[in-house]
């Protein structure tokens, strides 16, 4: 239960002159839930865009399931059972919800039946989609957005889904459904990393989290251990009474 | 489905101009094919992909100095062409490979130094090209009017016929789905294991090799080019014109744009001598206002219905 399929150690990275991220040490594991959390400009979503492959990394070790993969190209990464739903969604606006969803098995090297097999399971996982198929996503509201780039990360069959900012511009009702959907994700085996600036969402749905300040990992530890670390209460929940 | 058969029409009626025995029509008809393979071409990395290239004008004149080169050493038409396109092909990769990390704005001033760029290379390098004097191009034989304005025709003809097969089945395939997820979020296109710079770069190469290959054409059909002749910045705007007539984003209707703006451009010169250009600048700026989305736009339009890009 507690063996970890991603590990980095070590880790730097930045843009041009900028360094972002210092001597990260992180280790997500294979099952369950786990939460990055902190301010702003933190280096949470550059974390992530490292992790997939986006950006590049100046040193330091990243293995998944024992093989590096320290700055691999983004489609080895995924390949290798890695997605990422980005910030903001960023779907395909123009295209319909079904073709974005199927746009996420373009790595995969399966059979068309295979992939329809997927899109069928998509679709149960969130049934609001499939009445939305032939919708063009970009007309969509933000929640039904952010299901359908998490179907689009689904697509491609990963082991570990990576989803930046679950909760952004979401209203309260639809986060509490992408909650529950994320959930019943994790139970049926899928690894779950996200960045959620939702502090108090963020550790009622994780089992565990890192919490990253200026560019390191400041603390870490089960979400519950963290969720009454009064430190953390303090810089990221507030007074919760 | 329809676009296949409006395709189908331009293409065998074009093939009908040598029927008329007319050879200014022939010329026109050349012409429109040209340009229509050159509007088809750019739709390629600017409407489908998204990158504004203004460098359809560096792949031309390059394409028309390669093959002009090599005719004049003594290589057959057909040979001097297919190598305009590769020279066209590794020289646009090239390019594309630097410059595809610019975008907008950026990308286009970029591309549009390239034409400038390989002016002056034409220029400066007298022993090669005859610098400002111009290159003149052998006749292969004397084959008379009549046939001589047929050959140029039909090898421009058959030159758009594969560009337009080319560029629908680009679309069509995994290649052009994964060029339209670039164009609408290449952040996305990364994350969901799209390689968006070998992409990008096959994209624009591929939009040089049949401009390169029209420009090959070209040199033979007129037998003599200077710098400022087919580096012309008016063969990188008229294209990109063409496509937005057309409708941006599709092959059909940038190709359909072409003839309808080679058209009217011979009907406004003609009667209006003194104000053809700015007549041609005035439609122009009319189409965008009250048909933003094109020709291929206009059944759309007429129903009253919303026209989503």
């Amino acid at each position: 239960m507690t063996t970890d399929s991603l590990t980095i150690s070590n880790l730097t990275a930045g843009y041009g002159d900028v360094t972002v991220l210092w001597d990260i040490d992180l280790a997500v594991p294979a099952s369950g839930i786990t939460a990055l959390i902190g301010s702003n400009g933190a280096g949470k979503t550059t974390l992530m865009r490292v992790i997939s492959g986006i950006v590049t990394a100046r040193s330091g070790a990243m293995t998944w399931e024992g093989r590096s993969i320290f700055n691999q190209d983004p489609s080895a990464v995924l390949r290798a059972g890695i997605a990422h739903v980005p910030e903001g969604r960023r779907l395909f606006g123009p295209m319909t919800v079904e073709e974005n969803l199927l746009m996420g098995g373009y790595a995969r090297d399966c059979s068309n039946a295979d992939l329809h097999r997927d899109l069928e399971w998509v679709y149960e996982v969130f049934p609001k989609l499939r009445e939305r198929r032939t919708q063009a996503a970009g007309t969509m509201s933000g929640g039904e957005q952010q299901m359908c780039a998490i179907g689009r990360g689904l697509m491609s069959k990963p082991k570990l889904l990576m989803i930046d900012e679950l909760s952004l511009g979401l209203s309260p009702v639809m986060v509490d459904q992408l909650v529950a959907d994320l959930k019943a994700l994790s139970g049926e085996g899928l690894a779950i990393f996200l960045v959620e600036q939702d502090v108090a969402t963020a550790l009622e749905l994780a089992e565990v989290a890192f919490v990253m300040d200026r560019g390191r990992i400041v603390r870490h530890g089960s979400a519950a251990e963290l969720a009454a670390d009064p430190a953390v209460q303090e810089a990221y929940i507030g007074s919760m009474g | 489905m329809s676009k296949y058969i409006i395709l189908g029409v331009v293409l065998v009626g074009l093939a009908a101009a040598p029927l008329t025995g007319d050879t200014y029509l022939m010329r026109m008809a050349t012409l429109a094919c040209m340009y229509a393979v050159m509007a088809a071409s750019w739709n390629l990395i600017g409407g489908l992909t998204g990158y504004p290239s203004f460098g359809t004008a560096a792949f031309f004149g390059l394409g028309a100095y390669t093959s002009g080169i090599l005719a004049t050493l003594g290589v057959a038409l057909p040979v001097s062409i297919a190598a305009a396109g590769v020279v066209a092909f590794v020289v646009a990769a090239i390019i594309g490979f630097i410059l595809l990390r610019l975008k907008g704005h950026y990308f286009a001033i970029a591309t549009l130094a390239c034409v400038e760029l390989l002016r002056e290379i034409a220029n400066s390098a007298t022993d090669l090209t005859g610098g400002g004097m111009g290159l003149n191009i052998p006749r292969n034989a004397d084959l008379g009017i009549f046939a001589e304005a047929s050959l140029f025709f039909f090898a421009m003809w058959g030159l758009l016929a594969l560009t337009a097969v080319v560029c629908l089945v680009v679309e069509r395939s995994k290649i052009g789905f994964a060029l339209s997820c670039i164009r609408q979020a290449e952040g996305a296109a990364e994350m969901i294991g799209i390689n968006s710079t070998l992409y990008k770069t096959l994209a624009f190469a591929l939009s040089g090799v049949f401009v390169a290959m029209a420009g090959g054409v070209y040199a033979s059909w007129v037998h003599y080019i200077e710098p400022g002749d087919v580096f012309d910045i008016l063969l990188t705007i008229k294209p990109v014109v063409m496509a937005l007539i057309g409708g941006v984003g599709s092959s059909v209707g940038a190709i359909v744009g072409a003839i309808v703006y080679i058209a009217a451009e011979e009907v406004i010169w003609r009667n209006y001598l003194d104000f053809s250009s700015g007549i041609i600048g005035l439609t122009v700026v009319g189409l965008v206002l009250f048909l933003p989305h094109g020709l291929g736009s206009l059944h759309l339009r007429l129903r009253g219905k919303a026209v989503t890009p």
